[in-house]
Protein backbone atom coordinates (compact mmCIF):
# COMPACT_ATOMS: atom_id res chain seq x y z
CA UNK A 1 0.00 0.00 0.00
CA UNK A 2 1.14 3.32 -0.97
CA UNK A 3 0.72 6.95 0.50
CA UNK A 4 1.42 10.06 -1.75
CA UNK A 5 3.87 12.31 0.72
CA UNK A 6 2.91 15.86 -0.50
CA UNK A 7 5.70 17.88 -2.19
CA UNK A 8 8.74 19.26 -0.37
CA UNK A 9 8.15 23.07 0.25
CA UNK A 10 10.38 25.17 -1.47
CA UNK A 11 13.18 26.59 0.72
CA UNK A 12 13.64 30.00 2.52
CA UNK A 13 15.13 32.36 0.00
CA UNK A 14 18.04 34.50 1.21
CA UNK A 15 15.97 37.54 1.62
CA UNK A 16 13.48 35.35 3.91
CA UNK A 17 16.59 35.30 6.21
CA UNK A 18 18.05 38.90 5.63
CA UNK A 19 14.12 39.62 6.65
CA UNK A 20 14.60 37.65 9.66
CA UNK A 21 17.24 40.36 10.86
CA UNK A 22 14.44 43.24 11.53
CA UNK A 23 16.59 45.12 9.09
CA UNK A 24 14.80 48.53 10.25
CA UNK A 25 15.54 48.07 13.91
CA UNK A 26 19.10 47.42 12.78
CA UNK A 27 19.32 51.11 10.77
CA UNK A 28 18.83 52.08 14.33
CA UNK A 29 21.04 49.59 16.29
CA UNK A 30 23.68 50.59 13.54
CA UNK A 31 23.00 53.79 13.95
CA UNK A 32 23.49 54.04 18.04
CA UNK A 33 26.62 51.88 17.51
CA UNK A 34 28.65 54.29 15.18
CA UNK A 35 27.83 56.94 17.11
CA UNK A 36 28.95 55.33 20.14
CA UNK A 37 31.82 54.52 18.31
CA UNK A 38 32.56 57.97 16.69
CA UNK A 39 31.58 59.92 19.95
CA UNK A 40 34.51 58.35 21.84
CA UNK A 41 37.55 60.28 22.54
CA UNK A 42 39.65 57.78 21.32
CA UNK A 43 40.10 56.85 17.64
CA UNK A 44 40.25 53.94 16.35
CA UNK A 45 41.16 52.57 12.71
CA UNK A 46 38.20 52.37 10.15
CA UNK A 47 38.56 48.93 8.94
CA UNK A 48 38.29 47.99 13.04
CA UNK A 49 35.67 50.37 13.24
CA UNK A 50 33.92 48.90 10.43
CA UNK A 51 34.24 45.36 12.05
CA UNK A 52 32.96 46.36 15.11
CA UNK A 53 29.81 48.36 13.54
CA UNK A 54 29.32 44.96 11.68
CA UNK A 55 29.44 42.60 14.76
CA UNK A 56 26.98 44.66 16.39
CA UNK A 57 24.71 44.70 13.40
CA UNK A 58 25.26 40.75 13.07
CA UNK A 59 25.08 40.42 16.79
CA UNK A 60 21.52 42.30 16.89
CA UNK A 61 20.27 40.52 13.07
CA UNK A 62 21.04 37.37 15.23
CA UNK A 63 19.05 38.56 18.21
CA UNK A 64 15.88 39.38 16.46
CA UNK A 65 16.65 35.62 14.36
CA UNK A 66 15.85 33.67 17.62
CA UNK A 67 13.48 36.67 18.89
CA UNK A 68 11.07 35.51 16.02
CA UNK A 69 11.86 31.96 16.37
CA UNK A 70 10.71 31.44 19.49
CA UNK A 71 7.86 34.33 18.93
CA UNK A 72 6.99 32.59 16.02
CA UNK A 73 3.11 31.20 16.88
CA UNK A 74 2.46 34.72 18.64
CA UNK A 75 3.40 36.57 15.70
CA UNK A 76 0.80 34.65 13.24
CA UNK A 77 -1.61 36.26 15.02
CA UNK A 78 -0.77 39.78 14.64
CA UNK A 79 -1.41 41.76 11.59
CA UNK A 80 1.46 43.73 12.03
CA UNK A 81 4.05 40.31 11.80
CA UNK A 82 1.27 37.74 10.37
CA UNK A 83 3.91 38.38 6.82
CA UNK A 84 7.08 37.69 8.16
CA UNK A 85 8.90 34.58 7.30
CA UNK A 86 7.96 32.15 10.07
CA UNK A 87 4.61 32.59 10.38
CA UNK A 88 3.81 33.10 6.52
CA UNK A 89 5.12 29.79 5.99
CA UNK A 90 8.61 30.96 4.01
CA UNK A 91 11.08 29.26 6.42
CA UNK A 92 10.94 26.70 9.31
CA UNK A 93 11.60 26.89 12.63
CA UNK A 94 14.89 25.44 12.65
CA UNK A 95 16.64 27.13 9.86
CA UNK A 96 15.43 30.40 11.83
CA UNK A 97 17.04 29.30 15.09
CA UNK A 98 20.21 28.15 13.30
CA UNK A 99 20.29 31.35 11.53
CA UNK A 100 20.12 33.46 14.75
CA UNK A 101 22.69 31.08 16.55
CA UNK A 102 24.88 31.00 14.08
CA UNK A 103 25.03 34.92 13.66
CA UNK A 104 25.33 35.57 17.18
CA UNK A 105 27.96 33.52 17.80
CA UNK A 106 29.68 34.44 14.52
CA UNK A 107 29.16 38.44 16.31
CA UNK A 108 30.79 37.61 19.38
CA UNK A 109 33.68 35.75 18.06
CA UNK A 110 34.93 38.59 15.21
CA UNK A 111 34.33 41.39 17.78
CA UNK A 112 36.45 39.25 20.53
CA UNK A 113 39.10 38.41 18.14
CA UNK A 114 39.36 42.24 16.11
CA UNK A 115 38.58 44.38 18.56
CA UNK A 116 38.42 43.46 21.72
CA UNK A 117 37.43 40.66 24.15
CA UNK A 118 35.48 43.49 26.42
CA UNK A 119 32.88 44.78 24.04
CA UNK A 120 32.57 40.67 22.66
CA UNK A 121 31.48 39.95 26.79
CA UNK A 122 29.18 42.86 26.22
CA UNK A 123 27.70 42.09 23.11
CA UNK A 124 27.04 38.40 24.38
CA UNK A 125 25.24 39.73 27.23
CA UNK A 126 22.76 41.85 24.86
CA UNK A 127 22.14 39.06 22.81
CA UNK A 128 21.19 36.94 25.42
CA UNK A 129 19.36 39.92 27.23
CA UNK A 130 17.20 40.41 23.68
CA UNK A 131 16.61 36.75 23.12
CA UNK A 132 16.51 35.27 26.45
CA UNK A 133 16.06 37.39 29.44
CA UNK A 134 13.46 39.74 27.07
CA UNK A 135 12.01 37.45 24.65
CA UNK A 136 11.39 34.40 26.64
CA UNK A 137 11.40 35.33 29.84
CA UNK A 138 9.58 39.02 30.36
CA UNK A 139 7.38 39.43 27.35
CA UNK A 140 5.37 36.69 27.88
CA UNK A 141 4.90 37.29 31.48
CA UNK A 142 4.99 41.04 32.96
CA UNK A 143 3.87 44.54 31.86
CA UNK A 144 7.06 45.89 33.08
CA UNK A 145 8.61 43.57 29.96
CA UNK A 146 9.77 47.09 27.60
CA UNK A 147 11.17 48.74 30.87
CA UNK A 148 13.91 46.04 31.59
CA UNK A 149 13.76 44.73 27.89
CA UNK A 150 14.63 48.19 26.62
CA UNK A 151 18.09 47.71 28.21
CA UNK A 152 18.71 45.27 25.35
CA UNK A 153 18.17 47.83 22.69
CA UNK A 154 20.31 50.45 25.09
CA UNK A 155 23.44 48.55 24.39
CA UNK A 156 24.96 49.25 21.19
CA UNK A 157 26.81 52.63 21.92
CA UNK A 158 28.03 51.68 24.60
CA UNK A 159 29.85 48.54 22.89
CA UNK A 160 30.36 51.46 20.14
CA UNK A 161 32.17 53.73 22.64
CA UNK A 162 34.23 50.33 24.33
CA UNK A 163 34.67 49.27 21.04
CA UNK A 164 37.24 52.62 20.47
CA UNK A 165 38.38 53.15 24.10
CA UNK A 166 39.24 49.14 25.17
CA UNK A 167 37.05 50.52 28.57
CA UNK A 168 33.46 51.99 30.27
CA UNK A 169 33.64 55.25 31.81
CA UNK A 170 30.49 56.96 32.77
CA UNK A 171 30.15 58.80 29.45
CA UNK A 172 29.00 55.43 27.71
CA UNK A 173 26.95 53.88 30.58
CA UNK A 174 24.81 57.59 30.47
CA UNK A 175 24.24 57.02 26.96
CA UNK A 176 22.85 53.67 27.70
CA UNK A 177 20.52 54.89 30.47
CA UNK A 178 19.06 57.32 27.67
CA UNK A 179 18.13 54.77 25.05
CA UNK A 180 16.88 52.85 28.19
CA UNK A 181 15.04 55.65 30.01
CA UNK A 182 13.73 56.56 26.12
CA UNK A 183 12.25 52.94 25.15
CA UNK A 184 9.48 52.90 27.32
CA UNK A 185 7.32 55.79 26.18
CA UNK A 186 8.61 55.34 22.14
CA UNK A 187 7.11 50.68 22.15
CA UNK A 188 4.02 52.42 24.79
CA UNK A 189 3.50 55.08 21.88
CA UNK A 190 3.48 52.14 19.53
CA UNK A 191 1.27 50.09 21.80
CA UNK A 192 -1.45 52.54 22.19
CA UNK A 193 -2.41 52.19 18.39
CA UNK A 194 -1.59 48.48 18.04
CA UNK A 195 -2.79 47.48 21.26
CA UNK A 196 -5.72 45.01 19.97
CA UNK A 197 -3.06 42.69 18.54
CA UNK A 198 -1.27 42.32 21.61
CA UNK A 199 -4.19 41.65 23.22
CA UNK A 200 -5.44 38.97 21.08
CA UNK A 201 -2.32 36.90 21.56
CA UNK A 202 -1.89 37.17 25.15
CA UNK A 203 1.19 39.59 25.27
CA UNK A 204 0.59 41.52 28.85
CA UNK A 205 1.06 45.41 27.06
CA UNK A 206 0.95 47.99 29.62
CA UNK A 207 -2.19 49.37 27.62
CA UNK A 208 -3.71 46.15 28.27
CA UNK A 209 -2.82 44.92 31.53
CA UNK A 210 -2.92 48.94 33.29
CA UNK A 211 -4.97 50.44 30.78
CA UNK A 212 -4.47 53.14 28.44
CA UNK A 213 -4.76 55.90 31.35
CA UNK A 214 -2.25 54.32 33.16
CA UNK A 215 0.16 54.14 30.54
CA UNK A 216 -0.68 57.57 28.97
CA UNK A 217 0.57 58.90 32.64
CA UNK A 218 3.81 56.30 32.61
CA UNK A 219 5.02 57.69 29.05
CA UNK A 220 4.90 61.29 30.71
CA UNK A 221 6.61 60.23 33.68
CA UNK A 222 9.38 58.56 31.44
CA UNK A 223 9.30 61.44 29.41
CA UNK A 224 9.96 63.86 32.41
CA UNK A 225 12.89 61.92 33.26
CA UNK A 226 14.52 61.75 29.92
CA UNK A 227 15.07 65.55 29.51
CA UNK A 228 17.14 65.97 32.38
CA UNK A 229 19.20 63.13 31.17
CA UNK A 230 19.63 63.47 28.12
CA UNK A 231 21.56 66.64 29.23
CA UNK A 232 23.62 64.68 31.62
CA UNK A 233 26.68 64.53 29.01
CA UNK A 234 27.04 68.13 28.64
CA UNK A 235 26.72 68.84 32.91
CA UNK A 236 29.60 66.19 33.32
CA UNK A 237 31.88 67.62 30.53
CA UNK A 238 31.36 65.01 28.12
CA UNK A 239 29.78 67.36 25.18
CA UNK A 240 29.61 71.17 24.16
CA UNK A 241 27.40 73.35 23.36
CA UNK A 242 26.05 71.68 20.44
CA UNK A 243 24.87 68.27 22.21
CA UNK A 244 23.79 70.50 25.01
CA UNK A 245 21.29 72.51 23.14
CA UNK A 246 20.00 70.20 20.43
CA UNK A 247 19.19 67.67 23.31
CA UNK A 248 17.52 70.33 25.54
CA UNK A 249 15.29 71.46 22.29
CA UNK A 250 14.76 67.27 21.13
CA UNK A 251 13.66 66.69 24.78
CA UNK A 252 11.38 69.44 25.02
CA UNK A 253 9.56 68.54 21.86
CA UNK A 254 9.97 64.92 23.37
CA UNK A 255 8.34 65.80 26.42
CA UNK A 256 5.61 68.21 25.02
CA UNK A 257 4.19 65.02 22.84
CA UNK A 258 4.21 62.78 25.27
CA UNK A 259 2.32 65.09 27.50
CA UNK A 260 0.10 65.77 25.00
CA UNK A 261 -0.75 61.71 24.32
CA UNK A 262 -0.62 61.88 28.65
CA UNK A 263 -3.26 64.52 28.72
CA UNK A 264 -6.00 63.60 25.93
CA UNK A 265 -8.50 60.20 25.89
CA UNK A 266 -9.56 57.78 23.38
CA UNK A 267 -12.49 59.56 21.34
CA UNK A 268 -13.93 55.99 20.19
CA UNK A 269 -13.03 52.94 18.84
CA UNK A 270 -12.89 55.27 15.16
CA UNK A 271 -10.24 57.03 16.73
CA UNK A 272 -7.21 57.59 14.61
CA UNK A 273 -4.68 58.20 17.34
CA UNK A 274 -3.12 60.78 15.50
CA UNK A 275 -1.11 62.25 18.81
CA UNK A 276 0.00 58.83 19.34
CA UNK A 277 1.52 57.97 16.05
CA UNK A 278 2.94 61.52 16.30
CA UNK A 279 5.01 60.39 19.17
CA UNK A 280 6.12 57.36 18.02
CA UNK A 281 7.06 59.27 14.93
CA UNK A 282 9.02 61.93 16.92
CA UNK A 283 10.55 59.13 19.06
CA UNK A 284 12.50 57.86 16.28
CA UNK A 285 13.48 60.39 14.51
CA UNK A 286 14.60 61.90 18.28
CA UNK A 287 16.80 59.40 18.37
CA UNK A 288 18.76 59.57 15.31
CA UNK A 289 18.84 63.32 15.84
CA UNK A 290 19.97 62.89 19.40
CA UNK A 291 22.91 60.87 18.39
CA UNK A 292 23.82 62.88 15.59
CA UNK A 293 24.10 65.76 17.67
CA UNK A 294 26.39 63.72 19.82
CA UNK A 295 28.83 62.96 16.80
CA UNK A 296 28.54 66.35 15.57
CA UNK A 297 29.26 67.69 19.00
CA UNK A 298 32.71 65.55 19.07
CA UNK A 299 33.54 67.07 15.37
CA UNK A 300 33.18 70.48 16.63
CA UNK A 301 35.29 69.58 19.42
CA UNK A 302 37.41 68.41 16.93
CA UNK A 303 37.85 70.65 14.47
CA UNK A 304 37.88 73.76 17.24
CA UNK B 1 3.86 1.23 3.64
CA UNK B 2 5.61 3.28 1.81
CA UNK B 3 5.31 7.21 1.19
CA UNK B 4 5.57 8.40 -2.48
CA UNK B 5 6.96 11.68 -2.81
CA UNK B 6 4.02 13.52 -5.18
CA UNK B 7 5.88 14.29 -8.64
CA UNK B 8 6.79 17.77 -8.58
CA UNK B 9 5.92 20.11 -11.33
CA UNK B 10 8.52 21.48 -13.84
CA UNK B 11 7.55 24.99 -12.77
CA UNK B 12 8.01 24.00 -9.13
CA UNK B 13 11.81 22.25 -9.89
CA UNK B 14 12.70 25.27 -11.55
CA UNK B 15 11.65 27.58 -8.98
CA UNK B 16 13.11 25.71 -6.62
CA UNK B 17 16.62 25.47 -8.18
CA UNK B 18 15.99 28.98 -8.61
CA UNK B 19 15.94 29.85 -4.79
CA UNK B 20 18.79 27.45 -4.21
CA UNK B 21 21.33 28.85 -6.90
CA UNK B 22 20.33 32.17 -5.34
CA UNK B 23 21.31 31.23 -1.92
CA UNK B 24 24.23 29.60 -2.87
CA UNK B 25 25.34 33.39 -4.33
CA UNK B 26 24.37 35.15 -1.44
CA UNK B 27 26.54 33.07 0.79
CA UNK B 28 29.09 33.02 -1.82
CA UNK B 29 29.35 36.54 -1.40
CA UNK B 30 29.16 36.72 2.79
CA UNK B 31 32.14 34.04 2.51
CA UNK B 32 34.12 35.94 0.25
CA UNK B 33 33.59 39.63 1.39
CA UNK B 34 35.06 37.77 5.31
CA UNK B 35 37.93 36.54 3.49
CA UNK B 36 38.20 40.34 2.30
CA UNK B 37 37.41 41.55 5.86
CA UNK B 38 40.01 39.50 7.68
CA UNK B 39 42.69 39.70 5.74
CA UNK B 40 42.71 43.75 5.99
CA UNK B 41 42.06 43.27 10.02
CA UNK B 42 45.36 40.93 9.53
CA UNK B 43 47.18 43.81 7.77
CA UNK B 44 45.62 46.58 10.12
CA UNK B 45 46.87 44.52 13.50
CA UNK B 46 50.10 43.83 11.78
CA UNK B 47 50.77 47.73 11.49
CA UNK B 48 49.69 48.68 15.26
Amino acid sequence: MTHAAPAQPLPAEWRDFFALTKPRVMSLVIFTGLCGLLAAPERIHPVLGFTAILCIALGAGGAAALNQWWEADLDAGMRRTKNRPLPAGRMDKTSARDFGVGLSATSVLVMGLAIGWLAAVILAVSIVYYSVIYTIWLKPRTPQNIVIGGGAGAFPPLIGWVAATGHITLMPVVLFAIIFMWTPPHFWALALFVQSDYAKVGIPMMPVVAGEASTRKQILIYAVFLLPLTLVPWWIGGTGRVYGISAAVLSTIFLALSARVALRRRTGEDDPMKPEKQLFAWSVLYLFALFGALVADRWTVMQG
Amino acid sequence: MTDLQTPESPDLRARRQKVIRQRNVAMALVLAFFVVLFFAITIVKMKM
